[in-house]
C-alpha cells in the first residue's frame, strides 16, 4: 500500500515525554486518513489543514508534524489545534527540529521529537528547561505568569 | 510607568542566558550561520554593511531616566558614542561587536530593558502614541493595553516563526500620532455605550506594497482582547504566504482573501479560542493599569512668558496640549539643521535623562518621528527646560516641519539600501533653514527611504522620497500626498526620478507650488488634496 513508508521509526525518536508504547508502523498522509478508515498514524506536512483530522482523532495514536525547515512555523499551530481539540496521542515533531525550537514546541503540545540530526543531549536538556514560568496560556497546562500574579 | 516584577525580570534574565548559550554554540560550530541568524535576529542583532547593529526595544516608546542613562552609557562603552532612535520607537546601535552582544544584553537587563523580538519573523515591539498618558485628547492611556500585549507576545510559543515580521500598534485617541493603520495590527481603544473596548484594523503596512489596514472588528471587549489578537495571528500563521518573502506580510493575505473573508476566518478562530482560556485574568489588566496612574500633577501658571522670541517659536512648534492645563508635553527635536535624523550622543541621552528627572516625573517617550518627548512638563518650568536644551543643541523648533524628516539609515549603514538617505536629509534641512522657508511652510512631513522596503515611511509622507538604483547610480523618486495620521493615505509618485541635487530642487519646487496655491490655513497636504497632482507635475516636468 502506498504511503505507509512515510514517517519516522521509533529509532528516530530522540526525546519522548510519554510512558505508553510507541507506535511502530508507518504514518500515512492526511489525504489517506480521510480516504481510509483504519490508519492510526498520520504525517502532517506544512500546507495540510490539521482540522480535517478532527473527526478521526479517536483512532490516531501518532501524529507526526513535519518541519522541512525550522523557519516554517505552521506546525506550531497544527500542534495546538490538535491538542485544543482533545487529541491525547503522541504528537511528534520531525524534520528540521533544532535545540532552540524545543521549548516552544513542547509548549504547543509536542511530546516527542525526531530531529533529522541528533541533538546534543545536554543542550537539549537545557533548552527544554529554558522557561521557569511562561506568559501565555497554551496547551501544556502550565499556570501562566498572569495567573500566578493573581492566585 | 510599568515596572518589572520578579517574573518579568526572570523572563529577561532567562533570555540573556539563552542568548549566551546560543552564541557559545555558534562559536563551537554547533550552530551554522543559517541556524544562528534567526536566533540573533530575535535578540535584535543584525549584520549591516560595516558592523553588527543591535536594536534595543523601548516598549511603546516609554522609558525612565535610569534607562536613558543606561542607553547613553552603552553608546559610550560599546559603540562610537551615539545611538539612533528609530521609527519603531526603538534605539539602534550601529557599531557593535558580536562578542559584546551578550554583555550589552546583560547591561540592559539591569535596567529592565532588552532587545527581545526587535527583529525576526515574530511579533515585534508594540508601538503607541508618544503622548500617551499625557495628551488632552485621549480617551484613556493606551499603554496598559500595549503592556498586556507585550507580555502576551513575548516568547509566544506559537508565533515565533511567522511568515514574516509582525508589528502591532495601540492608540486611544481619534488623532493618530503613531501610524496605527500602517501596522500589521492597529488597535484603537474606543468607547461604545459607556464601555471601553478595542477596534481592530488588520493588514496595513508600508514596504514595497503599501496598504492601509481595513477594520476587521469595531469593538472587541477588553476581556477578549488577547484572544482576538491570538485569532488574528493564528489565521496568519496558518495561511500567510511562505513561498515569497515579499508577499509574506499579513497585508498580502488580507488583500488576497479580501478583508471580509479574512475577518470571517478570524471570527471563526476567535469563537473557538474563547473556549480555550487564553485570555489573561482581567485582574492582570487592572494590575498593569496601576503602574500607569497619573503622577501627582500640581496646579500652576497656565500661560508662558513669550518675551523671548526664540523660546516662543519653540513653544509654538514643539509643545503639545496636556490633559492637565498647567502642563504640556515638550518635544526634544533630534533633527538639528544638518544633523542625522534620530541620532543622539551618549552625552545628550544623559542630559535628556537628567531633564526628564528634573522636569517630567522621570518619564521620557520616543516618537516614531525619531524625536524625544518629555511628556509632563510644568508650563512654569518650560523656559528653564528650553534654555538647557537650547544650550545643548537640542532646541530645534521644528516638530512636524520640513526639517523634521524621517530618514532611514540608508546606504550609509544598511545592506538592503539602494541609495543614501542621511546626506539627503541633511542637505534638505540646511537648504530650508537657510532660505527661511521652513516656518512659512508650517506642517509638512517629509519622509525618506533608501530602498523600497520603506523604513523611512516615504509612502506616508506629505512629500516622500524613495532612493532607487538606476544603472548603478543613486536616483530618487518623489511622491506626494501621503499621510500616516487619522487622515491616512498613500503618496503617489510624481513621475520620473531625479538625481540627488535634482530631488532637492524638486522638493523646493513643489513647496513653491503649495505656497502659491494654498488657501487660508491649508497645510501642504490639504492643498495637494484639493488641487491634485497636475500643478505639481507641471512645475516639475512641464
Amino acid at each position: 500500500m502506498a504511503n505507509t513508508d512515510l514517517g519516522t521509526s521509533p529509532d528516530d525518536v530522540q526525546f519522548r515525554f510519554r510512558e505508553d508504547e510507541m507506535a511502530d508502523h508507518g504514518a500515512v498522509t492526511v489525504d489517506a486518513v480521510l480516504e481510509q478508515s483504519n490508519a492510526s498514524a498520520v504525517r502532517i506536512e506544512p500546507g495540510d489543514d490539521a482540522r480535517l483530522l478532527l473527526p478521526f482523532l479517536d483512532r490516531l495514536a501518532l501524529v507526526e508534524v513535519n518541519f522541512p525547515s525550522f523557519a516554517d512555523g505552521r506546525g506550531y499551530s497544527v500542534a495546538r489545534i490538535l491538542r485544543e481539540a482533545g487529541y491525547e496521542g503522541e504528537l511528534r515533531a520531525v524534520g528540521d527540529v533544532l535545540i532552540d525550537q524545543l521549548s516552544h514546541m513542547r509548549r504547543c503540545g509536542f511530546d516527542s521529537f525526531a530531529p533529522d540530526k541528533r541533538l546534543d543531549e545536554e543542550d537539549a536538556k537545557r533548552a527544554f528547561a529554558t522557561w521557569d514560568d511562561v506568559y501565555q496560556r497554551s496547551v501544556d497546562g502550565r499556570t501562566t505568569i498572569p495567573e500566578l500574579r493573581h492566585e | 510607568m510599568y515596572q518589572y516584577d520578579q517574573y518579568d525580570q526572570q523572563m529577561v534574565d532567562a533570555r540573556v542566558a539563552e542568548f549566551r548559550d546560543q552564541a557559545r554554540r555558534r562559536l563551537e560550530g554547533k550552530l551554522t550561520e543559517d541556524q544562528f541568524k534567526p536566533l540573533r535576529l530575535m535578540n535584535g542583532l543584525y549584520l549591516q554593511l560595516h558592523a553588527y547593529m543591535l536594536r534595543v526595544a523601548i516598549p511603546y516608546g516609554t522609558l525612565n531616566s535610569r534607562q536613558m542613562i543606561a542607553l547613553g552609557d552603552i553608546a559610550d562603552k560599546y559603540d562610537r558614542g551615539y545611538g539612533h532612535f528609530t521609527t519603531r520607537q526603538n534605539l539602534q546601535y550601529n557599531w557593535i561587536k558580536l562578542e559584546d552582544a551578550a554583555d550589552i544584553l546583560a547591561d540592559l537587563s539591569k535596567v529592565e530593558m532588552h532587545a527581545i523580538q526587535t527583529s525576526g519573523n515574530c511579533i515585534r515591539n508594540i508601538s503607541s502614541d508618544h503622548f500617551a498618558g499625557a495628551a488632552a485628547d485621549e480617551l484613556v492611556d493606551p499603554r496598559p493595553y500595549a503592556e498586556l500585549l507585550r507580555q502576551w507576545s513575548s516568547f509566544h510559543p506559537e508565533f515565533t516563526y511567522l511568515p514574516r515580521k509582525f508589528k502591532i500598534c495601540v492608540i486611544a485617541a481619534e488623532k493618530d500620532r503613531a501610524a496605527m493603520r500602517l501596522h500589521d495590527i492597529g488597535i484603537q481603544i474606543v468607547e461604545q455605550d459607556g464601555e471601553i473596548g478595542a477596534r481592530f484594523f488588520v493588514g496595513g503596512g508600508m514596504g514595497r506594497t503599501p496598504m492601509i489596514a481595513p477594520m476587521v472588528r469595531d469593538f472587541v471587549p477588553l476581556d477578549q482582547l488577547i484572544t482576538y489578537a491570538e485569532a488574528c495571528l493564528r489565521v496568519y500563521n496558518r495561511y500567510g504566504r511562505r513561498d515569497n518573502k515579499y508577499k509574506a506580510r499579513i497585508k498580502i493575505l488580507v488583500h488576497e482573501l479580501g478583508a471580509e473573508e479574512y475577518t470571517r476566518q478570524v471570527e471563526e478562530e476567535f469563537a473557538h479560542l474563547l473556549d480555550q482560556g487564553v485570555e489573561p485574568p482581567r485582574a492582570e489588566l487592572e494590575r498593569i493599569k496601576t503602574y500607569f496612574a497619573d503622577p501627582a500633577f500640581e496646579d500652576g501658571p497656565k500661560n508662558v512668558d513669550r518675551s523671548d522670541p526664540d523660546f516662543a517659536v519653540w513653544v509654538d512648534r514643539n509643545t503639545h496640549r496636556h490633559k492637565h492645563d498647567s502642563y504640556v508635553s515638550a518635544v526634544i527635536s533630534l533633527k538639528p539643521v544638518g544633523g542625522i535624523p534620530g541620532d543622539a550622543t551618549g552625552e545628550q541621552m544623559r542630559l535628556m535623562a537628567k531633564l526628564a528627572k528634573q522636569y517630567s516625573f522621570d518619564e521620557i517617550r520616543i516618537m516614531h518621528t525619531q524625536n524625544v518627548v518629555l511628556p509632563h512638563v510644568k508650563i512654569a518650568d518650560l523656559h528653564a527646560l528650553w534654555s538647557e536644551l537650547h544650550a545643548a543643541g537640542l532646541g530645534a523648533p521644528n516638530m512636524d516641519t520640513i526639517e523634521d524628516m524621517i530618514a532611514c539609515p540608508g546606504l550609509d549603514y544598511c545592506s538592503l539600501a539602494n541609495a543614501r538617505s542621511i546626506p539627503l536629509a541633511q542637505r534638505i534641512s540646511e537648504r530650508f533653514d537657510a532660505s527661511g522657508k521652513t516656518a512659512e511652510l508650517g506642517e509638512l512631513k517629509l519622509k525618506i527611504s533608501g530602498c523600497i522596503n520603506a523604513c523611512g515611511h516615504h509612502h506616508a509622507g506629505h512629500i516622500g522620497i524613495l532612493g532607487v538604483d538606476r544603472k548603478g547610480v543613486e536616483n530618487y523618486q518623489l511622491s506626494l500626498g501621503g499621510s500616516e495620521a487619522e487622515d491616512v493615505s498613500l503618496a503617489k509618485i510624481t513621475g520620473p526620478g531625479f538625481t540627488e541635487d535634482g530631488v532637492i530642487e524638486a522638493v523646493d519646487t513643489v513647496t513653491d507650488v503649495y505656497l502659491a496655491q494654498r488657501e487660508g490655513e491649508e497645510r501642504f497636504l490639504d492643498t495637494y488634496r484639493r488641487i491634485g497632482m497636475e500643478p505639481f507635475k507641471e512645475a516639475l516636468y512641464g
